[in-house]
């Protein structure tokens, strides 16, 4: 993070906390996959019982969701760009960057419906409550474009570096789920691999031309209002 | 209590007259050597059906109430194997809030059992009445009968008894339709058979809720095998007092077994409760063969050596003393040619793949179970072969969703009681001449899959 | 009102957190499925026996009123 101007020209403590907390909201998600895959494939080990890792498992994912809150929270308080809480709940609405807010929006309700379910997982059947949770496989990519497209320090280091390995984990815990068991459902594995691989082939394509290409504040649908209009504006930290 | 068997399907019999002869032949009365009764002939033979005694009003309910209670003064117990109290079912159906279901349960999975579907070839319109009574009596306003789809006799012969019955339009509430069910051995099992006709396979499901609370379309469903309702139907008309004049306080009435194996006339005979095993096997025309020992009920049944088979009468407080019980009314006569051990073994490895592959306990134990007796067969199975067996039997018992697993075990169980001499022989030297032979016992080959089978109903 | 656990054994699939989580009424047989001790549970074991059953990923354990008929 290059320094911090206080005041209305420079980024709000929200801004970074809403930079922060979706980071680290995008990491734990990536753990309780790992963690998911690592439950579903019944590893343990004598000191590291079942239970504690699906405890893990659970805990983390519900860790997740409260960084996420605080995250929406943040957004929302952050008077840099309007952002309404129907904007973060309610996808497309809103008219800061509206697409890629909207994919926020689009993963919290799936992360929402997993969780709830989860929760109550009691009062309906199993395959019900597994078809549901299976949903978080879609929500990861959803909020992983979210935050390169909302970002716009997309390209600082850190962010990167952390995308990459967030990438990495969750390609390892699809691949094992996908693989381990082959050739059992084997459409539904096959549809697995082929969706990750699309994804894995857009992420390659789109980073480039997209967030790390040029004036992707403008292109993503920040309102005109908000873009910087100094030549010599820097391009991370001091803009928006 | 060793009244002789009576009527064969290969006899013919004269019609009896209305009055209610306590003697047998009771449910084989009347039959055919070739084809069914029409519904003409079966009301000559038995007379017509009672009176409606349907829920409603409050006349009905108190003949329907009548008729529940009668059921249970006559002690009748249910024909399917289990012997569960028939009028306690149907109290607990009728009792139920939703309207009920009726399945009359014509599956028999049980290969060496032919009763079932001999009653729906040639005496359809016996089932059919007790399966209209007691869809009344426990105010059900729908009756489905299910047939193995492999009797394609008996299938045909209830179509054109239902079509029979259409035409005559007696006014009776009760929808009746015609479904047949795959053949594998749990299919007719109530639960699995409430889940075929619900839409899912004919596997067992998870009980509670039982069927009479929740069965098919989610209405409480009696299920009762058609010798039962059979039985019903009599009742019905006769009355409990007649029932009771045949057959044991503890097991009134009279069954119908299927005696096959070493004997000269393999077919179904009508038994009363309690009559000795010696005299059925005259009435089948004697033994072709010393019997080696044989399995009783079905099976799920249990095997009683050769030597002790003289003293035996057919009823379950008579058998319990040696293990067995009456079950599905199999009497299978293995010969002394036959090798038991070799038997067992092959018995084992069906009921093995014929699990619902479902519970664990149970496929893996089966499994187990069948390749130990292989290995005692060949006499390579060690020195702690029957610790091994009974470790697994207490493994599987009671722990699958089902009762097939438990059932499984009374076969290979009794067996090594039996016949242990035939056991320590195979373990000293492996195999025998015998064991070469082709099998006695019947063991099709009969998949458990989860597709559904073609499905024919043909509504009334 | 005493309470039991009991295993629905078409639901389970052997994963074993019943038996980690309640080993006092639940061990595994030698292929991981439950042996489950369906005597009344005492007062100090409810707790462990719910969260057992919340654990199971397929819902298999079930904690229920003790002497309710089981026939099959």
């Amino acid at each position: 993070m290059t320094s911090y101007v206080l005041g209305a020209a420079g980024p709000s403590v929200y801004w970074y906390l809403t930079r922060s907390t979706g980071a680290v909201s995008l990491l734990l998600l990536t753990l309780a996959i790992v963690l998911g895959v690592v439950d579903v494939e019944r590893w343990s080990t004598p000191r590291v019982p079942r239970f504690v890792l699906d405890s893990l498992h659970r805990n983390v994912s519900l860790l997740a969701l409260a960084f996420l809150v605080v995250h929406i929270l943040t957004s929302v308080l952050d008077s840099f760009a309007s952002i309404s809480i129907a904007d973060a709940l309610i996808p497309f609405i809103g008219s800061y960057r509206p697409f890629w807010l909207g994919l926020g929006a689009v993963a919290f309700d799936l992360i929402l419906a997993v969780i709830a379910t989860s929760l109550l997982r009691a009062r309906m059947g199993f395959s019900t409550w597994r078809t549901v949770h299976w949903l978080v496989y879609a929500s990861w990519p959803i909020a992983l474009v979210h935050g390169f497209g909302t970002g716009s320090d997309a390209s600082s280091t850190w962010l990167i570096a952390l995308s990459v390995v967030c990438i990495a984990m969750v390609a390892v815990a699809v691949l094992t789920r996908v693989l381990v068991g082959w050739p059992e459902n084997i459409r539904v594995r096959a549809a697995a691999l082929i969706g990750t691989g699309v994804f894995g082939l857009f992420i390659a394509l789109w980073l480039p031309s997209g967030p790390l290409g040029s004036e992707w504040a403008r292109r993503s649908g920040t309102p005109a209002s908000l873009l910087p209009h100094s030549a010599t504006a820097k391009s991370s930290g001091g803009t928006r | 209590m060793s009244g002789p068997a009576a009527t064969s399907t290969g006899e013919r019999s004269r019609a009896s007259t209305q009055r209610a002869e306590p003697a047998l032949p009771r449910l084989l009365a009347g039959i055919q050597p070739q084809g069914a009764l029409t519904l003409d002939e079966h009301v000559a033979v038995h007379g017509p059906m009672p009176a409606a005694a349907g829920r409603g009003r409050r006349r009905d309910r108190e003949q329907a109430a009548t008729l529940i209670a009668e059921v249970a003064r006559a002690g009748l117990l249910g024909h399917g194997g289990a012997a569960f109290p028939t009028a306690t079912k149907m109290q607990a159906v009728a009792g139920a809030r939703r309207r009920a279901i009726v399945l009359a349960n014509g599956a028999e999975g049980e290969p060496a059992s032919l009763k079932d579907r001999t009653l729906l070839e040639s005496l359809p319109h016996l089932v059919l009445d007790g399966a209209i009574l007691a869809a009344e009596a426990v105010g059900a306003d729908e009756v489905i009968v299910c047939v193995c789809e492999s009797a394609h006799e008996a299938h045909g012969s209830l179509s054109r008894a239902l079509d029979e019955r259409a035409r005559g339009a007696s006014g009776r509430a009760p929808a009746l339709s015609l479904t047949t069910v795959p053949s594998h051995y749990v299919a007719g099992q109530e639960s699995a058979l409430v889940n075929y006709l619900s839409g899912g396979p004919a596997k067992p499901t998870f009980t509670p809720p039982m069927p009479f609370q929740q069965g098919v379309r989610r209405r409480p469903t009696l299920v009762n095998n058609v010798e039962t309702l059979a039985h019903l139907a009599l009742i019905a008309r006769h009355g409990a007092r007649w029932f009771r004049e045949l057959g044991t306080p503890g097991q009134p009435g009279s069954a119908l077994v299927t005696l096959s194996g070493a004997v000269a006339h393999p077919g179904v005979y009508e038994i009363e409760h309690g009559a000795s095993l010696s005299s059925l096997i005259a009435a089948g025309g004697g033994s072709t063969a010393r019997v080696r020992g044989a399995l009783l009920g079905g099976y799920a049944g249990a095997w009683v050596a050769g030597e002790l088979l003289n003293g035996v009468a057919l009823s379950d407080e008579h058998l319990a003393p040696h293990g067995a019980s009456l079950g599905a009314g199999v009497v299978l006569l293995l010969s002394e040619d036959a090798c038991p051990v070799a038997e067992t073994a092959r018995l084992a490895s069906w009921l093995a793949g014929q699990s619902a592959r479902q519970c664990g306990p149970c496929v893996h134990g089966l499994d187990a179970l069948a390749s130990t007796l292989d290995e005692l067969a060949a006499g390579s199975a060690g020195s702690r072969a029957t610790q091994r067996i009974d470790r697994l039997a207490s493994l599987v018992a009671r722990r699958g969703a089902c009762g097939h697993p438990d059932g499984a075990l009374n076969p290979i169980l009794s067996a090594l009681h039996s016949f242990q001499a035939e056991f320590a022989d195979h373990a000293r030297h492996g195999l025998c001449e015998a064991c070469a032979r082709p099998g006695e016992l019947p063991l099709p080959e009969r998949p458990v899959t989860d597709a559904r089978m073609r499905a024919a109903v043909s509504q009334r | 009102m005493s309470q039991r656990v009991r295993v629905n054994p078409i639901a389970c699939e052997a994963h074993g957190m019943c038996a980690e989580l309640l080993p006092e009424r639940i061990t595994l047989d030698e292929w991981g499925y439950p042996i489950v001790d369906e005597t009344p549970l005492h007062g100090s074991e409810v707790a462990h026996a719910m969260r057992a059953a919340r654990a199971c990923p397929t819902l298999a354990l079930l904690l229920e009123r003790a002497g309710d008929e089981r026939r099959r």
